[in-house]
């Protein structure tokens, strides 16, 4: 077991395309830490210059306080599971879960024994005879999972380890998968470009961009709080509300109507600002019929609603803005309703509008 | 009922003029087929007729059946010899294009050698415009300087010149399209260069080898023009030659030993041909892709 | 900028420890670590084995073909050069150029119009009919393109023969030698035979890449079968019928097969450029001569490859644009 640092790595493309660019990040000891982000982001790169499959073009890779960029991937005492599993397919599942044994020179019942011990630890024991093309997406899986554990290392790398499963096994497997890596207490880095799955499984997470980190903390902090519009935008079932506004007489306009400027957030007259509150952190109701406005809270036009099951998602129209608010199914309105809505105190939040849109400072 | 005719659109005036025309069409098409089944069947009868023939001659006939024709082949001199020079080329020719295109396509897929496109297009280029028919002169005159003239190496080995540049093409495409995650994972795992070519690369890669190597067999089992230019010892002959010298002394052909040679002689190439073509497909036939 | 060069990557940790492999694989995908050096010991056996046996004598056809070069008599000792004389004189023979007009019979008939059309026929035709029939005429089809050359030249001798023929046989016509009174037909009917499975299959692959869709709307619209392969499918496959053309054209134009339906007679009357190039070169011993044509031939398949590949390009260039 070990922790994983990470410091000022770097990894450049022959031509200047750079995949990871300047990262910096500390992964501690028994940790579930997710890399998250779009497709394109970096997070697949840095997770194979943490592996050693890419060299590092700047920067370091230390492993516990053992510095491994300079290393051999089979140096380095980690274990991957592939987006693919890469299972040898000529190999039955006994002599992949001990292929890492091989390697290791471990002679040949010992390796068998080990293998099966590991396999039926994840319910694969029946199965030990069989290719990977016999196996179902599940259970290849889990002799990919079989495999990483059998060789016991310092550090698991995952990469979308989930990806390649259907809707309902996905869910499962994540909740496995979670149990599994608390179980056996190994530092795990894993990558994914699904925000649920970092959320649902991280104890904490960076959220990549471009090849640099956006944002590194708990999926609690990640999510209540994203520190800059880009990270507010891509975590989230629904995205979260970012309105244009601009400082004008101490409060928010936001175009048509105003709003008080949040508590925390440090402004001066005529900044330009977005202002941020996810759906999920507004309240929504009938408009009185005077047409008043209650103070804080905006009225908007029902333009669609979309059923999520539990919730409905309403997006309205106010002012020259679009909101959207996710309200309990019993609430849901009709189309052309006023609606008051109303931002959960202390949910709201203030981005820059210009720069890589950061939090404003308190 | 076809597939189309029983999705056809249900418009009335389709209904209506319909019979008259699908009729007339259909007996059109099918004198067109039962004339090209006659055209393609014909030749081949002589193959499947002659050789169990009791009198065997150009006609193809279906006049008793006898293996007394069998007999005289398995007790010509030169049967088995020529079968086995063909056999010797064959797999010489082979194994010496599955090693060489292995290891040139593995390398070539994974390695970004400097000039690797320009040589790759080069060698596409090449087995294509350099034919047996259109380098016969040079290629003779070549072995005949170094002396590999009636020698069953030089065949071997400038069939397998002719044959490797498409045989590296169809491995590396072979190679292009297994995941790198196998050998990655391997090299996660602590294997050498050399444990990851033996216990991974080669395993994998076997499938397009054996794929490869086949295709090169049935070439050169059916390759008439290079060893009937390159051997003049009829001893060295494989059977695509030899079948030319079954004849008599009047000049007849002799019909028993030709027909019953054809047959077996073909019998491999086409169980090659099912074997690769039920596992791999259309990829393997001519070995380009359509 | 010193990081992008690679000798820089090992510069800042100086402190790291001193690997012991190579160090971590290169972004190129040599994920076993062959390295460049490695990887061309690879490939060298293969290039030297081509470069001998393929690409060497191409090039040699070039000087060869400008000696007086004899395997007997007095050229035979001392070649002599003649630069471009034994091009004139191919020129100047009516045996050549007589070879040339054959060749360009032989492929356009046999391979431009009768394989492309009937390979395309039986393709559309293979789409729906009936199961049984298709697998019959798949079947025939297949074999005689897949039989060794050898034997397919001894079963049209067979078919064709004068007394015994099973044409004649069929047709009632007695002593009558097609292969003598009409060489030409018989080498290009014999071809069409041989060759039109290649045709027949990627004309079937090519038009399976049709979108059933595509032909879903048209016969909704009211396309007949006509009317949906001549505004769907054939818009679709247009550029296989240029690859298909330009690959049997090539294959046709060296096929030496008709040399063992008819030797070439009667009185050199489908004597094609393979056939004229074997009997002056390895019968008569003529090789400079002979290298002289093979190099024409050799230029011939040149155009057609480069025309090949040049498409095959653009193709893969669409696919990448699209």
């Amino acid at each position: 077991m070990a922790s994983v640092t990470l410091a000022g790595l770097v990894k450049e493309y022959p031509g200047g395309v750079r995949g990871v660019d300047g990262v910096d990040v500390e992964i501690g000891d028994g940790e579930f830490f997710a890399l998250l982000g779009p497709s394109g982001c970096g997070k697949t790169t840095l997770l194979r210059t943490l592996a050693g499959l890419e060299a590092a073009t700047e920067g370091t890779v230390a492993i516990g306080d053992r510095d491994v960029t300079r290393l051999e991937p089979g140096d380095r005492d980690v274990a991957m599971v592939f987006q693919d599993y890469a299972l040898f397919p000529h190999m039955t599942v006994t002599d992949n879960v001990a292929y890492p044994l091989r390697i290791q020179k471990v002679g040949k019942d010992e390796r068998a024994a080990r293998a099966l011990e590991t396999a039926q630890g994840l319910s694969l024991g029946a199965l030990m005879e069989r290719r990977p093309a016999q196996l179902s997406g599940g259970q290849q899986q889990r002799v990919a999972l079989a495999r990483a554990i059998a060789c016991h290392p310092q550090v698991f790398l995952f990469d979308e380890p989930l990806s390649n499963l259907d809707a309902r096994l996905r869910l499962e497997a994540r909740t496995f998968l979670k149990q599994l890596q608390k179980s056996l207490g190994v530092t795990t880095v894993f990558v994914t470009h699904d925000q649920a799955e970092a959320l649902a499984m991280a104890d904490r997470m960076a959220v990549m961009e471009s090849g640099r980190i956006r944002q590194v903390g708990t999926p609690r902090e990640v999510f209540q709080r994203p520190a800059n519009t880009f990270v507010a935008n891509f975590i989230g079932a629904t995205p979260m509300n970012l309105l244009d506004a601009q400082v004008v007489d101490g409060r928010l306009d936001l175009g048509g109507f105003t709003l008080p400027v949040p508590d925390g957030f440090a402004v001066a007259e005529g900044d330009k600002v977005v202002y941020g509150v996810r759906p999920e952190y507004v309240t929504a109701e009938g408009a009185t019929a005077d047409g008043g406005v209650p103070e804080g809270s905006v009225v908007g036009t029902v333009s669609a609603v979309e059923n999520l099951g539990v919730h409905v998602l309403v997006t309205l129209d106010a002012g020259e803005q679009s909101l959207r608010a996710v309200i309990p199914e019993a609430d849901e309105p009709d189309l052309g309703d006023a609606l008051t809505v109303t931002p959960a105190p202390g949910r709201a939040l203030l981005y820059r509008a210009d720069g890589d849109g950061e939090l404003v400072g308190s | 009922m076809s597939a189309a005719a029983s999705a056809a659109p249900v418009r009335s005036s389709a209904r209506t003029l319909a019979p008259a025309r699908t009729v007339a069409t259909r007996s059109l098409v099918y004198a067109g087929v039962c004339v090209l089944v006659v055209f393609f069947a014909l030749p081949l009868l002589w193959l499947v007729l002659t050789p169990f023939s009791p009198a065997p001659s150009y006609r193809a006939t279906l006049s008793g059946f006898t293996l007394d024709n069998m007999a005289k082949l398995f007790d010509n001199p030169q049967t088995w010899p020529s079968i086995r020079n063909s056999l010797v080329l064959a797999i010489g020719s082979s194994v010496l294009v599955i090693a060489l295109a292995a290891l040139a396509a593995y390398a070539l897929s994974r390695v970004r050698i400097p000039g690797r496109d320009q040589l790759l297009y080069a060698l596409l280029l090449l087995s294509s415009i350099v034919t047996g028919t259109a380098a016969m002169v040079p290629i003779f005159l070549m072995l005949f300087q170094i002396g590999l003239i009636d020698r069953q190496v030089g065949v071997v080995l400038v069939l397998s010149g002719g044959l490797l540049p498409a045989a590296v093409f169809m491995l590396k495409d072979f190679v292009d399209s297994i995941p790198r995650s196998y050998e990655e994972s391997a090299r996660v795992f602590g294997a050498s260069p050399s444990q990851i070519l033996r216990h991974i690369v080669l395993p994998v890669i076997r499938p397009g080898m054996a794929t490869v190597g086949v295709w090169a067999l049935v070439q050169v089992w059916g390759n008439f023009l290079v060893p009937y230019v390159l051997l003049s010892d009829p001893a060295k002959q494989p059977a695509a030659v030899v079948m030319y010298t079954f004849y008599d002394a009047g000049g007849q052909p002799n019909f028993a030993l030709i027909s019953t040679f054809a047959l077996v002689y073909s019998v491999p190439v086409v169980v090659l041909y099912l074997v690769v073509n039920r596992r791999y497909g259309f990829a393997f036939q001519g070995g380009i892709k359509g | 900028m010193p990081s992008t060069s690679p000798e820089a990557e090992v510069a800042p940790v100086a402190a790291a420890p001193v690997p012991a492999r190579p160090g971590p694989a290169a972004p190129d995908g040599d994920v076993v670590g062959l390295g460049r050096g490695r990887a061309m010991v690879f490939v060298a056996p293969a290039l030297v084995l081509v470069g001998v046996f393929l690409v060497f004598p191409a090039v040699w056809t070039i000087y060869l073909g400008l000696l007086d070069y004899s395997l007997t008599g007095s050229a035979a000792k001392a070649p002599t050069f003649v630069g471009l004389g034994n091009y004139v004189t191919a020129l100047g023979d009516p045996a050549f150029t007589r070879s040339l007009y054959l060749t360009l019979l032989y492929v356009g008939f046999s391979a431009v119009v009768g394989q492309n059309v009937l390979g395309f026929l039986l393709a559309w035709f293979f789409r729906t009919t009936h199961a049984v029939v298709r697998n019959v005429l798949n079947v025939l089809v297949l074999l005689a393109w897949i039989l060794p050359g050898s034997v397919v030249a001894f079963l049209w001798q067979a078919l064709l023969d004068r007394r015994d023929g099973t044409l004649n046989a069929i047709l009632g016509t007695t002593d009558y030698a097609w292969a003598i009174d009409h060489p030409m037909a018989v080498i290009i009917v014999f071809n069409i035979w041989r060759g039109t499975a290649f045709s027949m299959l990627l004309y079937a692959a090519a038009i399976n890449t049709v979108p059933r869709s595509h032909l879903e709307v048209a016969r909704m619209a009211g396309a007949r079968p006509w009317q949906q392969l001549r505004d769907v499918v054939l818009p679709t496959v247009k550029r296989h019928v240029l690859t298909n053309t330009l690959l049997i054209t090539l294959w046709t134009f060296n096929d030496f097969s008709p040399y063992l339906l008819t030797g070439g007679g009667p009185d050199n009357q489908s004597e094609i450029l393979p056939v004229y190039i074997y009997k002056e070169a390895i019968i008569g011993g003529h090789l400079g001569y002979g290298s002289a044509i093979s190099l024409l031939l050799l230029v011939a398949n040149l155009v057609i490859a480069v025309a090949y590949i040049r498409l095959l390009r653009t193709r893969s260039h669409d696919e990448a644009t699209a």
